[in-house]
């Protein structure tokens, strides 16, 4: 293949350019990479309470237009049928591994739809209703929810086609800021290499006149129930 | 950049005087600015901790660009343990073919894609057009533009400088809607149903990146509508393309980026979705995964060690929304991918020195300083700019005859420029201006400068040094 060629070649120009721009020499393949010491002395957890956490993070979701509840677990059934009703959604779908107990109250006024043994194809996640998941994390300061196609949780395009989003968020997966979360997800990306979507909100614009505007192509609503 | 598309460009300072003139242009453009501006105060408010953010932000990147050739490679071994495969471009034009011939090679002839100001720069829709490929933009704004066969005005909202009627009509006729309202839902809507089809039905997926992740290989998109995730979710094969001095060195970074960035961009503690892919993963996403890694240009600003830190540069646009010139201009005027504060140092280096338009963006600032204040990786824009005006000046006087070389405003800005690198000679300067600004100042501003000097004076007026600057104030102080 003659693009191979040219590929290489111009690997090596420019790496050869970086070198030349640095001021080393151009065979010198010995170059120490020596990582300088990065001071990181930015906060690197939450110093709020595990109560104002739970708090911060209902009201932080909210904030983005999502709609939050926080419910105690043996409600959370009642509720997910509920919220079906409430919003029309005849179809569902499920992702792998999924808690049980979350859809028991669905069975003969909803249908599921479920990933497995067969993937959903693009066409009937399109044509689906909503979609339930847990998730990996929460993120209070910032209000975020964090998957990374764990179980419960299922593949990207699950919580991508349908128009709305129902997550289960536990009070024990919600961390205080930023950096908790990303060092929580070292794993998932070291070892096992799997994507992480990060959700803040309903999808939105603001690219007419600056005028936030829910739901451009990712799910319009997004209801975030949170076990305490 | 691109030579052989790229026409000759006026010059900056010709182009904003037209834009000065449209009222409505300028209109849209303050509104906006003004709003994030005002958002994104509240927000970096917020973090206590934000100048120790923005510090790790800037020597995170400067070890990046210290070591770019060592992460590059780690990047590579990385992104191929994780399954995908890596394309090293030299210039925009080896970018445009690696992505058409990729494209051609599973027969497709529409892609779609999500914004990217990479692309923008290689040209990369108008070289897959004449290969007679269609790549359909996905982001709410760039479709506008695609549509309005316009150029984009600003990094984050492209289409700022369009009303929501403006879009209407543009909808109406592109998009063949009779019955469409200027409700920005109304308008957000008709994108969606249009854009769906074209994301259930694509093979290829185009995107650009705003971070790589050396160590793992992962690669991040920051975005608000969604279409980035579809993008690089639903085709079978995405390609994206990143600039080499879009590396972080390992995973941990992202728990500084990923505060600096939302927060100076969107203006938002968080912006509604990040998607971080490493490579490929078995039965989630496309199952093919090209990574183009383009050089084009910024090699060149890696050889100039006060110009390096451009490239620390992470795209927020911070920097335009408190630019005073920007608020007044717009983007069209800079006549490049990259407007501002930032595209008027980025551009001119990318560029070749001859490039007479590029060479005017290092005179489209006062020097006020606002946009380092702002800038999440601490890029001291005004340090940059008074650098590149000392090389446009030593270009000219080396191409130009003597007149150029004994020219008093060229002698000043090496003056200047030096003055600019320590605080010791900056100081000295004051002092030596404050004695000999005394005949000139009236009314507590200058507005006439003797000779060769007048020039400038001409179209502004030039507040003098104070009695007393606020370093010095401050030093008496503590
Ligand atoms: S130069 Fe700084 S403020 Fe401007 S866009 Fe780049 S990172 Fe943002």
């Amino acid at each position: 293949m003659v693009e191979g060629t040219i590929m290489s070649d111009s690997k090596e120009t420019i790496l050869n350019r970086v070198k030349k721009a640095l001021g080393r020499e151009d065979d010198d393949k010995t170059t120490t990479f020596k990582s300088a010491e990065i001071k990181r002395n930015y906060q690197q957890k939450s110093d709020l309470n595990r109560e104002e956490i739970l708090q911060q993070f209902a009201e932080r979701v909210s904030e983005y237009r999502a709609v939050t509840e926080q419910i105690i677990e043996g409600e959370l059934a009642g509720k997910i049928l509920q919220i079906c009703k409430n919003e029309g959604v005849e179809k569902l779908v499920i992702p792998p591994g999924l808690e049980t107990g979350w859809t028991e109250g669905l069975s003969g006024s909803v249908s599921i739809l479920r990933d497995e043994p067969e993937p959903l194809s693009k066409e009937e996640l399109n044509a689906s209703d909503a979609i339930l998941t847990g998730c990996f994390l929460g993120v209070a300061q910032t209000g975020t929810i964090v998957l990374n196609a764990g179980p419960g949780q299922g593949r990207r395009a699950l919580t991508l086609l349908p128009d709305f989003h129902i997550c289960v968020v536990k009070q024990e997966q919600i961390v205080g800021i930023f950096p908790e979360a990303i060092r929580s997800l070292e794993e998932t990306v070291r070892e096992s290499a799997r994507p992480v979507t990060m959700i803040s909100g309903p999808s939105a614009t603001s690219d007419i006149e600056l005028n936030r505007v829910e739901g451009v192509h990712g799910p319009r609503k997004l209801h975030v129930l949170i076990i305490t | 950049m691109n030579k052989k598309n790229t026409p000759k460009l006026p010059t900056f300072e010709k182009s904003a005087k037209s834009y000065l003139d449209n009222t409505q242009l300028r209109r849209n453009i303050g509104h906006a600015t003004q709003t994030i501006r005002g958002k994104r105060a509240g927000v970096v408010h917020e973090l206590a901790d934000w100048e120790e953010l923005r510090e790790a932000g800037s020597r995170i990147k400067a070890e990046v660009m210290n070591n770019l050739d060592q992460y590059l490679l780690q990047l590579e071994a990385s992104v191929q343990k994780a399954g995908g495969t890596v394309h090293w471009a030299a210039d925009g034009d080896e970018a445009n073919r690696i992505i058409t011939s990729l494209i051609k090679e599973k027969g497709e002839t529409e892609v779609v894609k999500v914004k990217s100001i990479t692309t923008d720069e290689i040209r990369l829709n108008d070289a897959l057009k004449q290969e007679g490929i269609t790549a359909l933009e996905t982001d709410l704004a760039e479709l506008i533009i695609q549509l309005a066969g316009d150029e984009p005005s600003h990094i984050l909202v492209p289409a700022i400088h369009k009303n929501r009627s403006e879009i209407r009509d543009l909808f109406r006729k592109k998009l063949n809607i009779e019955e469409l309202s200027d409700e920005p839902a109304h308008l957000a809507e008709a994108a969606r149903l249009y854009l769906r089809k074209n994301f259930l039905k694509a093979k290829v997926g185009i995107s650009g990146g705003n971070f790589a992740v050396a160590e793992t290989g992962t690669v991040a998109v920051v975005e608000s509508e969604g279409n980035g995730r579809m993008c690089t979710t639903l085709p079978d094969t995405l390609i994206s393309i990143l600039g080499i001095e879009k590396i972080i060195p390992r995973w941990q970074d992202f728990e500084v980026f990923m505060q600096l960035l939302p927060r100076s961009s969107t203006a938002e503690r968080m912006n509604p979705y990040n998607t971080f892919w490493t490579g490929t993963s078995p039965g989630d996403g496309p199952q093919e995964f090209h990574l183009v890694l383009l050089d084009n240009g910024r090699t060149n600003v890696l050889a100039d060690e006060t110009g390096r830190q451009t490239l620390h540069c992470i795209r927020c646009s911070a920097c335009l929304n408190v630019c005073p010139v920007y608020e007044r201009t717009g983007g069209h005027a800079y006549h490049s991918v990259y407007p501002g504060p930032i595209g008027a140092i980025l551009t001119p280096q990318l560029r070749s020195p001859n490039d007479e338009s590029a060479a005017s963006l290092p005179y489209a600032s006062t020097l006020c300083g606002a946009c380092y204040e702002v800038c999440p990786v601490k890029i001291n824009i005004p340090e940059v700019l008074v650098h590149l005006r000392g090389k446009v000046v030593n270009h000219q006087k080396k191409t130009g005859g003597i007149k150029q070389k004994t020219n008093p405003t060229h002698i000043g800005m090496k003056i200047m420029a030096n003055a600019f690198r320590s605080r010791k000679k900056y100081e000295r300067l004051q002092k030596m201006g404050r004695i000999g600004q005394k005949l000139f100042v009236k009314d507590g501003t200058i507005s006439r400068l003797p000779g060769e000097l007048s020039n400038w004076t001409a179209i502004r007026d030039l507040k003098p040094v104070p009695d007393q600057t606020f370093r010095e104030w401050w030093r008496e102080r503590s």
